[in-house]
């Protein structure tokens, strides 16, 4: 399968790779994965006192498309508000790598991970949180 | 072959839809099957005979494919009692599940570093005691529970580790090389 120039520099440089200690206060994980592909992401950002996201890592076990997805968002979140962060859609990151309808659910993977850290971020504070929403449809 | 459609592969093959069976009837009735509906024997008939025999020979091997295999065979099961296992979009598995992924997965990778056949052959070790445990919950969930969205989590527990499985394959023969 052909990927775009976007994808194959993510997946050749892959930005912010690695771990946070997932116990420091301000840090948030989420931890997501796909049967389909076999597929695991981790991504973990680091929130400051104003609620603005510092710095993103992850770790994704998969193809192509999934770690340009997981690279991709940490470039994106930092800098972001929480609320900020959660409004980036799995479209925009499809849109952003030009990734083919089969790899969608790779875009989906990377919208599930910031849902799952920042579901986590919270949890840690101690804010009440309804867990976030599984998408019902991978498009 | 009978004249009435089979409601599923399970009627086809005459054994009971459950998950847990016996491989040497299934084989020993698909071998059956497949040498009545062999496209040779069908060498005389008329084409739309024979063409009826490859659908039916298509068919069997279908069946036996999806029956044979563990985790083909709880995805069809459920299948016909309605429940989508939903492989593609669910990526809510429980945390610690996925990261024991994540552990396999850097295991594997020192492995291939180090190229060491020895650390691959102990991790397939482990792989195949995992999954055969898996199984074994699958059986006990979909024949004596009968709990089946509890059963879809296992599938797509097994199918991580499927792919798993394959992806240590891969390793082993790229040391070889």
């Amino acid at each position: 399968m052909a990927y775009s120039d976007k994808v194959i520099d993510h997946y050749e440089n892959p930005r912010n790779v690695g771990s946070f200690d997932k116990d420091e206060d301000g840090v948030g994980t989420g931890v997501v994965g796909a049967p389909a592909c076999g597929d695991v992401m981790k991504l973990q950002i680091k929130i400051n006192e104003e609620g603005v996201i510092e710095d993103a890592k992850f770790k994704t076990y998969g193809c192509g498309s999934a770690i340009a997805s997981s690279s991709l968002v940490t470039e994106w979140v930092k800098g972001k508000t929480v609320d900020e962060a959660l409004a980036i859609k799995n479209s925009d990151i499809a849109e952003a790598l030009a990734l083919p309808p089969v790899k969608i659910h790779c875009s989906v993977l990377a919208e599930d991970a910031i849902k799952a850290a920042v579901s986590d971020y919270k949890a840690k504070l101690g804010v009440a949180d309804d867990g976030y929403e599984i998408r019902k449809s991978a498009a | 072959m009978s004249e009435m459609a089979p409601r599923n592969y399970f009627e086809f093959f005459q054994l009971p839809e459950m998950f847990r069976l016996d491989q040497s009837v299934l084989d020993s009735h698909y071998l059956e099957l497949q040498a009545r509906v062999h496209p040779d024997k069908a060498a005389h008939l008329s084409d739309v005979e024979k063409r009826l025999s490859l659908q039916w020979a298509t068919f069997a091997n279908e069946a036996y494919q999806t029956l044979k295999r563990p985790l083909e065979r709880a995805r069809y099961l459920l299948r016909i009692h309605g429940v989508d296992t939903r492989e593609e979009d669910n990526t809510a598995m429980p945390a610690e599940f996925l990261l024991e992924q994540i552990e396999w997965r850097e295991e594997m990778q020192d492995a291939i570093a180090g190229r060491s056949e020895a650390a691959l052959d102990r991790l397939g070790f482990r792989l195949k005691k995992e999954m055969d445990h898996l199984i074994e919950s699958l059986g006990a969930m979909l024949d004596v529970q009968q709990s089946h969205p509890d059963a879809a989590v296992l599938v797509r527990q097994l199918a991580f580790l499927e792919k798993l499985k394959r992806d240590l394959d891969q390793a082993h023969a790229l040391l070889e090389d």
